[in-house]
């Protein structure tokens, strides 16, 4: 691995990946545009088009939220239909928003944006309090295991920025994130419209001394964020180059999805279950010492076992247990409901099979949390408790463990459509 | 990639090389026949780059396509050239005149040659039977593109159907298709503008002359500083002049405006870019001027 000194003019930035969730009406638009705005990740020829739609539609502001909205269907509808993925940074941190609509019908969606978050961003209506809109959101996020959540409260300018409204959100927030897996919330008071607290502090409420939403995504910590023990390497590709140069070489290429690995290690190859020292570990031309979440680079063992795609090495005291009976939270994405004794192609890791439905144990109510034990199925955007047996033994970890080892899709083997997202309890 | 940091970070550029290294190798495992869709420009050399790095030590195992609208800078051709003997890949020509010539598209002056490269490009991947097309989009570059997955299915006319998108999370990403249809995976999505022109000074990696600033004589047209060539004469009242200009992007001669810069080094591009007020389509491309939602409309017949 080159020292930095011998490249030239990279700049050391992080990234953050933050999901965003709300409708229009709370302003959710307004806020990413005034992200992108302030940030001045808004170029000229965007600003003035949508100067110009503006217009044209008889607004008497600038709308922002038409940055956004990138289907003609959505701007003829005027909501957010799909996930749309922004970028803006700051000179410390790049930053990739995954914008989900909010409506409970597109909750597919806001788990699709969720599932590769850092940090989620709950938005709210000053005004009207916390809803069950909000509520589901958070509930989601907490699904996904997405670890920062941020609970903006917009609109202050509208409730005569008071402390007041403030504190009765966040207390009654955060009682009940108490019911989630929040390891870490901020609770902001914020006028998308304004600018408010946004990039800028606010003047208006000097009663809020903590952080903007911009200094909060700029100095939130996600480093520690990914597990760096339990080492978790997927393979997804031999490499084994046809030319005299590399007749020897066989190299096992993935991105490594937990832990750290080193040279020299004692390995297991899973589901085989041989072992073999780690003889280097290669980055393109250069062997590297060790390698962590998530790059990707070539692992090469010292002795010549078995090794193909989907096979996992990981440390010998340290592997998942093979197992063909999954026990997942599963969100439903298509129309046909998913029901008992229905089988479909599952893709977990770099591993591809089959599974079948055992059993549908509950269906979990996102809005109160409520268990409903009582149905049979799941219908589209509908979370539930299921029971799979899979035709290939899964080489996973709980999804509250490692997001990548624990998290599969199912697909519908008639129309190849990806159906289901899965997250494994533990 | 950088050195390894005792907290174990890694850079953005990192992050997102490694992301782009995974999409790869996951095509070449799961897709029969894969091609990159090269046009020559910096996005697709990038993609080069890392399919070089994805595969190391062995040769990238699939071949590059590249849609020859007899319009293209001899520049870009020189570097594709350069690129494809270093690498030794097997470059795939579909050629617009070839395809009017053989009746596969209709000869229309009418019709723009950025129009005719749908027909061609998708005629290029049923005739070799391409079941996955690597392209260089980046969802930076326009709201439609944002919407658009990491792997983006196309039907048997090879047609993008917004509405109809499989769900794509976490790092899985689902390559089924039925016979005829193809996918077109776009692996530096995530990727800026910025950000290219970071790794591409970091890797110092080998891009067309076109991008830095030269000498050239250009005019002014619909806003946009054109190249003065015989496929792309001045019309009444546009007067050409030499001036030190760069092109942001690379596409059809007669389409692709530049702008006046005087950035010969990467680290004064990066330096332009970063101040840049316009979007690299928005100044410099003719062909997405059309309405607000041109790059929609023609990524649903089948576009890059």
């Amino acid at each position: 691995m080159g020292s930095t000194d011998e490249k030239k003019a990279e700049r050391q930035m992080d990234l953050l990946r933050f999901a965003t969730a709300g409708s229009v009406d709370d302003g959710k638009s307004t806020l990413i545009g005034r992200l992108l705005f302030d940030s001045k990740s808004i170029f000229a020829d965007q600003l003035e088009a949508v100067e110009r739609t503006s217009e044209q539609k008889g607004h008497s502001y600038v709308d922002l939220s038409l940055l956004t909205d990138g289907l003609r269907s959505e701007r003829e509808q005027g909501i957010t239909i799909d996930v749309a993925y922004r970028y803006f940074a700051t000179p410390n941190r790049k930053f990739i928003i995954a914008d989900t609509p909010g409506h409970v019908q597109y909750t597919r969606n806001m788990v699709t944006g969720a599932s590769t978050a850092d940090l989620g961003l709950v938005l709210v209506d000053a005004r009207h309090g916390l809803t069950e809109q909000s509520r589901r959101h958070a509930v989601l996020l907490s699904l996904l295991r997405v670890p920062h959540l941020v609970l903006c409260i917009n609109k202050m300018d509208l409730v005569d920025w008071s402390q007041e409204v403030y504190d009765k959100i966040q207390a009654e927030f955060t009682q009940f994130a108490t019911k989630l897996n929040v390891p870490d919330l901020e609770v902001i008071p914020i006028s998308a419209l304004a600018g408010d607290n946004v990039v800028d502090r606010s003047q208006n409420m000097p009663w809020y001394s903590g952080p903007t939403l911009m200094h909060h995504l700029e100095h939130v910590h996600v480093a520690s964020d990914r597990d760096l023990v339990d080492a978790r390497f997927p393979v997804q590709y031999v490499i084994r180059p046809q030319n005299d140069a590399y007749h020897d070489y066989r190299g096992y290429a993935g991105q490594i999805a937990g832990g750290v690995f080193k040279k020299g290690d004692e390995v297991i190859v899973l589901p085989s279950g041989m072992t073999s020292k780690i003889s280097s570990i290669d980055v393109f031309d250069k062997e590297i010492d060790e390698a962590f979440p998530p790059m990707s680079v070539t692992i090469r063992l010292e002795d010549d076992v078995d090794v193909s795609r989907g096979d996992m090495i990981a440390r010998v005291k340290n592997a998942p247990t093979p197992t063909q009976d999954i026990d997942a939270m599963v969100c439903w994405m298509t129309n046909a409901p998913l029901q008992p004794r229905q089988k479909l192609a599952i893709k977990h890791t770099t591993r591809t099979g089959r599974a079948l439905v055992k059993d549908i144990q509950y269906r979990l109510d996102v809005n109160t949390l409520h268990r409903d034990n009582d149905t049979k199925e799941l219908g589209l955007n509908e979370i539930g408790r299921v029971q799979l047996r899979t035709t290939v033994p899964l080489l996973a970890d709980p999804y509250s463990k490692n997001r990548t080892t624990g998290s599969f899709i199912l697909i519908d083997e008639a129309t190849g459509v990806t159906v289901g997202a899965g997250m494994i309890n533990g | 990639m950088t050195s390894t940091h005792t907290d174990y970070r890694l850079s953005q550029l990192d992050q997102l090389e490694a992301e782009s290294i995974h999409i790869f190798r996951e095509v070449a495992a799961e897709f029969e026949k894969p091609v990159l869709m090269f046009s020559g420009g910096k996005d697709s050399i990038v993609m080069l780059r890392l399919a070089e790095k994805a595969f190391y030590p062995a040769k990238i195992p699939f071949s590059i396509l590249q849609v020859d609208t007899g319009l293209d800078f001899p520049e870009v051709m020189e570097t594709r050239d350069r690129w494809v003997e270093r690498l030794g890949i097997n470059l795939v020509v579909a050629s617009i005149d070839d395809a009017i010539k053989n009746g596969i598209i209709p000869d229309a002056a009418k019709i723009s040659r950025n129009r005719l490269q749908i027909p061609t490009l998708l005629n290029a991947i049923e005739e070799n039977g391409f079941t996955a097309a690597f392209g260089g989009g980046r969802r930076d570059e326009e709201k439609a593109r944002a919407k658009e997955r990491v792997y983006s299915h196309r039907d048997e006319f090879g047609q993008w159907d917004p509405k109809m998108q499989r769900p794509e999370l976490w790092s899985l990403y689902n390559g089924r298709l039925h016979e005829g249809e193809h996918m077109r995976i776009f692996p530096i999505s995530n990727w800026t503008e910025l950000d290219v022109w970071d790794y591409i000074g970091r890797e110092e990696i080998e891009i067309p002359s076109i991008y830095f600033a030269h000498q050239r004589r250009v005019f002014e047209r619909d806003g946009m500083l054109m190249t003065e060539t015989p496929l792309n004469p001045c019309r009444e009242g546009e007067v050409a002049e030499e001036r030190s200009v760069r092109f942001r992007t690379c596409g059809d001669i007669t389409l692709t405006g530049c702008v006046e810069s005087t950035a010969s080094t990467i680290e004064e591009i990066i330096a332009e870019v970063s101040v840049a007020r316009v979007t690299e389509r928005g100044a410099t491309r003719g062909d997405d001027k059309f309405s607000e939602a041109a790059m929609e409309d023609r990524k649903k017949e089948g576009y890059f």
